[in-house]
């Protein structure tokens, strides 16, 4: 009977399958339409301190095996996820959940690290210090090893939940963040957050997104994304969440070979809903096809 | 919304760049008129969205223009081919709000949903009028399936070339008393129609989306009733609740 099983940061998951946020909504969506308990756990929609309409429209593109999107972190506010979105997913989802966050100041991440840390629902807290979408804030803190560091350390002090940092692949050197960001207290490290890109719409003259610049996610970032994952395993010992392009059951072996503890699957939701459940019903057989009884044992098994 | 393989019956040109397919399987997810279903297609990465213009023992037909690669692509499928569709996607219109005698006013690609959304109407026993707008005559379609079900169809040609010279709005006077408006077109028609009509009424709109069943939040709007999504909380909006953007 093959195992499925993986431990991200003392917490056991029963599959290392992890819909990425930003894709899944906070969950309820997608119950209507499977079981999602059988997900390892999910990570929400990114969540400020205050409610965020987003970027304006167009704020979607397709692009080469891809797409952009601009939206800008749209969400009702961390008041709202508590009051709101945490007890509806309550009813549907019975496992710990990861509670993406980001903010436009250091004080803002301590502020919803610091209220989501009393919620039982929340397993992890991933910092997202990479959204390549808002000004001013998300991405900027992502860029140099000092900023990350600063962001961690300031989260870590208010948080006892195991605490993941999500990266950006539009840096020189990630695995030099990766180890700032561990230095500073961090459990894990989650990446890749989206490559930034553009199109231009050759009628107008102009940029297709009304952000003009957005983020680059889907099959075409794979191979970086399984890159950067492999980079960043040879500079950590804490566990990385590998995610960028992740569509296949062979896709999340590689991703976990090239070190990843648990996989992220973030744009392929939006085009097959179902897939997060079908990669993970596939798993055993596939596992039996490449010779694995215990999924945990090739994590960093490339190296 | 359910997963649905739908296989192609006919696929074939109707007006200029507009083809009219149509596809059979199951569609029981399909509750309303002006719904839509959401098309993967082979090589392109996110799928394709369009409304349900008719629904029929299990037939859906859809009508589409050809305006980039991916509805190219679509033109080029011959009947036989298995196509991997979201359907039952969106809101849809709500009939009941109609009174006796509604208003259809739809716009070039706004067009199809209005027909399914007809047939429900007039089979409640209401009497409809359609507005059509087109640029020009080659553009029309549909003009004869509206006539057989409503009980009066006007059309209108930007260049006069059919019906009425002008846009749908220049239509208003001639369409006569009305006791509700449905509308799909693009946003400007949309916009036209919200300042000149005197009841109340439905939108449906139209914006890029990602995933087309509320998960990306690409789509998003802002109502006068907070931020929506036109994939999953529209692309029917009462017009009440409509906020215009401002010009930047």
């Amino acid at each position: 009977m093959a195992d499925t099983r993986v431990t991200l940061c003392g917490i056991t998951l029963d599959n290392p399958v992890i819909p990425a946020s930003g894709t899944f909504g906070y969950g309820y969506e997608f119950a209507k339409l499977y079981d999602i308990n059988c997900l390892g756990t999910f990570s929400f929609k990114g969540t400020t301190v205050l409610p965020r309409f987003g970027n304006p429209t167009p704020r979607i593109a397709e692009t080469p095996s891809g797409m952009l999107n601009a939206v800008g972190l749209q969400n009702p506010g961390v008041d709202a996820v508590i009051s709101y979105e945490l007890p509806r997913l309550k009813e549907v989802f019975f496992k710990p959940v990861i509670a993406n966050i980001s903010g436009f100041s250091i004080d803002e991440y301590v502020q919803i690290a610091a209220v989501l840390d009393k919620e039982v629902q929340v397993g992890w807290i991933e910092l997202n210090v990479s959204c390549p979408n808002v000004h001013g804030g998300g991405a900027a803190f992502g860029t140099t090893p000092d900023s990350a560091a600063r962001v961690t350390g300031a989260v870590r002090r208010v948080t006892k939940k195991p605490l993941i940092v999500k990266l950006s692949p539009n840096v020189a050197d990630i695995a030099g963040i990766a180890k700032s960001c561990e230095c500073a207290g961090a459990d894990a490290i989650s990446l890749i957050n989206t490559l930034l890109g553009m199109r231009i719409d050759i009628k107008k003259r102009s940029p297709l997104l009304a952000n003009k610049t957005g983020g680059l996610s889907g099959r075409a970032i794979f191979p970086v994304a399984l890159r950067m994952v492999y980079q960043v395993y040879e500079a950590v010992r804490i566990p990385i969440i590998g995610m960028g392009g992740v569509a296949g059951t062979e896709d999340v072996l590689e991703m976990m070979l090239a070190g990843a503890t648990a996989v992220g699957i973030g744009s392929a939701n939006l085009v097959d809903p179902f897939i997060c459940r079908d990669i993970i019903n596939s798993l055993p057989a596939e596992m039996d096809k490449y010779g694995i009884s215990r999924l945990s044992d090739i994590i960093g098994g490339a190296h | 919304m359910t997963q649905s393989d739908l296989t192609i019956l006919s696929n074939r040109e109707i007006a200029t760049s507009v083809y009219e397919m149509k596809l059979g399987g199951n569609t029981i997810s399909i509750a309303r008129p002006g719904q839509f279903i959401d098309l993967k297609l082979d090589g392109f990465f996110l799928r394709r969205p369009f409304s349900v213009c008719d629904l029929e023992n299990d037939v859906l037909t859809i009508i589409y223009k050809v305006v980039g690669r991916g509805t190219e692509h679509m033109s080029s499928l011959t009947a036989g081919s298995v196509l991997d569709a979201l359907i039952g996607l969106g809101n849809g219109y709500e009939t009941s709000t109609s009174g006796a005698s509604p208003l259809l006013i739809g716009g070039g690609a706004g067009v199809p949903p209005l027909f399914m959304l007809a047939k429900a109407l007039v089979s409640q026993g209401k009497s409809v009028t359609a507005v059509l707008g087109f640029n020009t005559a080659e553009d029309v379609f549909y003009k004869g399936e509206f006539e057989g079900i409503c009980s009066r169809v006007i059309i209108t040609t930007a260049d006069g070339s059919c019906g009425i010279r002008g846009l749908v709005t220049d239509a208003l006077t001639e369409a006569g008393d009305y006791s509700y408006v449905y509308t799909c077109g693009p946003e400007q028609m949309l916009k036209a129609v919200w300042s000149k009509i005197n009841t109340s009424g439905q939108f449906s709109f139209e914006e890029r989306m990602g995933c087309g069943f509320g998960a990306c939040m690409g789509c998003s709007c802002e109502t006068l009733c907070g931020a929506k999504r036109i994939c999953s909380d529209g692309p029917v909006l009462y017009k009440e609740e409509i906020k215009w953007p401002t010009p930047a």
